[in-house]
């Protein structure tokens, strides 16, 4: 099985609007949303709910005031300055490291398991998919990724599907790091801006330091024409394979309104002329 | 007085936001840039940087002569940083928090800390301005220690801008944290509305007041101001889509760069949200 996972380094440079489209063109395939902390996928593709799992992850510490005596050990040793001078555990500032609960003398304080987030096993028009939701202001994105990665290959397995395609988070963080490991390859989505230019670059270099193979696209391409060659240059220069041009076309932002990729809503659009050049290049790559 | 400006969805127009708002007062303003993992504000700013830094975390290191293989670090560590391995003790440091319980629990004190480099933190002016960014190292995972040391250099005398990363987990949470005012920037399409409901729970959270810029205002649906109505939250200011605009972030140049007369809405802007957060 083959995984392609979609990045950008920058946000909203069209991530989710490609992935939508692949969805569309490839063939037997799992879609997985691993940007968990902003998941948008599911608005297009539309899920029906078949599994629905709580994402249990890490530990935060509870102060048992009956218990303590104040001795002021735990607001010692905690590294996050998380336990108040009146003893309360800030929830948000816990780390889950422990320590506090360990050393408590008077076994005081208590380490809950997190529920800090859900993932979903559904159906879509597309095929099954994978994704899931962190909750907010949560931690551990890492490992919510890497679980629903695992879940989407599982589904993918059972059906006898050879693709997993997901849909990556931004940045070069956490959850980057942790949608990459494995994968069979990367489609970084640019855009032809000095912003853009900048997370490519460091979107590369983090693909370069899991050695997983990267493709480029660059979205929104006569923006600034200058900008995108440079960033085809770049990639090139690093040995990335570039998968297309996608010109600036609002039928992307009309499809989404309507709950459509762009495939759908207009299949001869600029937009989906390019974005099918991309697919067929990156099927091609990642040989299926 | 600190303005956090965040957005759930990535791409929505933060970093226009903030260093545009950041250009046009005319008193004391710092600009923090906590998108560590992808700072794009100083292209824009071309800040002259005067100071680097780097920033580390403690991390353990074993001293095997000493070490019994008694296992408490590998047991006190929720982290599975380090392990008891056959007849040696393995830290990874890339997986570890620095909570330093493994070197406080060992009885045979045969652990000490060293350290692991989170990023770089650069300091530097553009005319007025003061201008604070921290750069994630590539491959770091953990950006949450950086942002806290970009945040250190909040000055109580200055208005803090702080350009906040996408998403709304642990990094946007301690962009946020203590903020007096959270500007909140999306785009009025489904996704942007998704995300922007999803960063009003987290300012929730938090107990922050917020207000709303809608960037390519004129792209999209009625989704977002219908939301925001509901939930009573003020829109401050509406940007259409403009390809000049486009076109000048392209190249790294600021709206008030190509459009000056747009330096006295985002001088109202602050007005508003002094009004707001008082």
């Amino acid at each position: 099985m083959k995984e392609l996972v979609i990045i950008s380094g920058k946000g909203g440079t069209g991530k989710t609007s490609v992935v939508a489209a692949f969805a569309s063109l490839a063939e037997k395939k799992v879609l997985c949303d691993a940007d968990v902390d902003a998941a948008d996928l599911h608005l297009i593709t539309d899920p029906e709910i078949k599994q629905h799992h709580d994402f249990e992850a890490g530990h935060t510490a509870v102060i048992n005031k009956e218990k303590c005596t104040e001795c002021g050990l735990c607001r010692d040793l905690c590294r996050w300055n998380a336990i108040s001078s009146d003893f309360v555990v800030d929830s948000i500032e816990c780390e889950g490291c422990g320590v506090c609960h360990y050393f408590c003398p008077e076994e005081a304080i208590a380490f809950p398991v997190n529920t800090c987030g859900e993932w979903f096993i559904s159906e879509t028009r597309f095929g099954p998919m994978a994704h899931a939701r962190l909750g907010i202001a949560e931690e551990n994105s890492g490992k919510l990724v890497t679980l629903i990665r695992q879940e989407g290959k599982k589904l993918a397995e059972e059906r006898h599907l050879d693709l997993l395609l997901t849909d990556g988070p931004p940045g070069v963080g956490c959850p980057v790091i942790a949608s990459l490991g494995g994968a069979t390859a990367v489609l970084i989505v640019a855009e032809p801006t000095v912003s853009g230019k900048h997370d490519m670059e460091r979107v590369v270099e983090l693909a370069d330091f899991f050695r997983i193979p990267a493709m480029l696209c660059v979205n929104k391409f006569d923006i600034n024409p200058d900008k995108g060659r440079m960033i085809e240059a770049f990639a090139e220069d690093r040995k990335i394979f570039v998968a297309g041009r996608i010109p600036f076309d609002p039928a992307f932002t009309k499809s989404m309104v309507m709950g459509k990729n762009i495939i759908e809503f207009n299949s001869s659009s600029e937009g989906s002329k390019a974005v099918r050049i991309i697919w067929e290049n990156a099927k091609q790559r990642l040989g299926i | 007085m600190i303005i956090s400006v965040a957005s759930g969805k990535g791409g929505t127009g933060k970093t226009t936001v903030a260093t545009n708002l950041a250009v046009s007062l005319e008193f004391a303003v710092q600009l923090l840039d906590c998108d560590v993992e992808e700072p794009n504000a100083h292209l824009f700013i071309q800040p002259k940087i005067e100071d680097v830094e780097v920033v580390t975390t403690p991390v353990p290191e074993v001293d095997l002569k000493k070490c019994t293989l008694c296992g408490k670090c590998a047991e006190i560590c929720q982290f599975n940083a380090i392990v008891v391995i056959g007849e040696t003790v393995l830290p990874f440091h890339e997986m570890c928090h620095s909570c330093g319980g493994c070197t406080h629990v060992c009885p045979e004190k045969a652990i000490t800390e060293t350290t692991r480099e989170l990023g770089i933190i650069e300091r530097g002016r553009r005319n007025g301005l003061e201008f604070v960014h921290g750069l994630l190292r590539v491959g770091e995972a953990m950006s949450p220690p950086l942002i806290r040391k970009v945040r250190e250099y909040t000055r109580s005398d200055a208005l803090t801008i702080i350009d906040a990363p996408p998403g709304t987990s642990c990094p946007v949470i301690a962009s946020m944290k203590d903020a007096d005012f959270v500007l909140l920037v999306t785009e009025p399409t489904p996704f942007g509305l998704h995300d922007l409901k999803l960063a009003v729970g987290a300012v929730k959270v938090l107990g922050i007041p917020c207000g709303l810029v809608i960037n390519r205002s004129d792209m999209g649906d009625d989704g977002v101001k219908i939301y925001a109505e509901e939930e009573e939250i003020p829109l401050l200011m509406e940007i259409p889509f403009d390809r000049l605009i486009a076109e000048a972030y392209s190249r790294g140049e600021m709206i008030v760069d190509v459009m000056p007369e747009w330096k006295e809405r985002f001088k109202d802007l602050y007005r508003r949200i002094v009004e707001i957060a008082g």
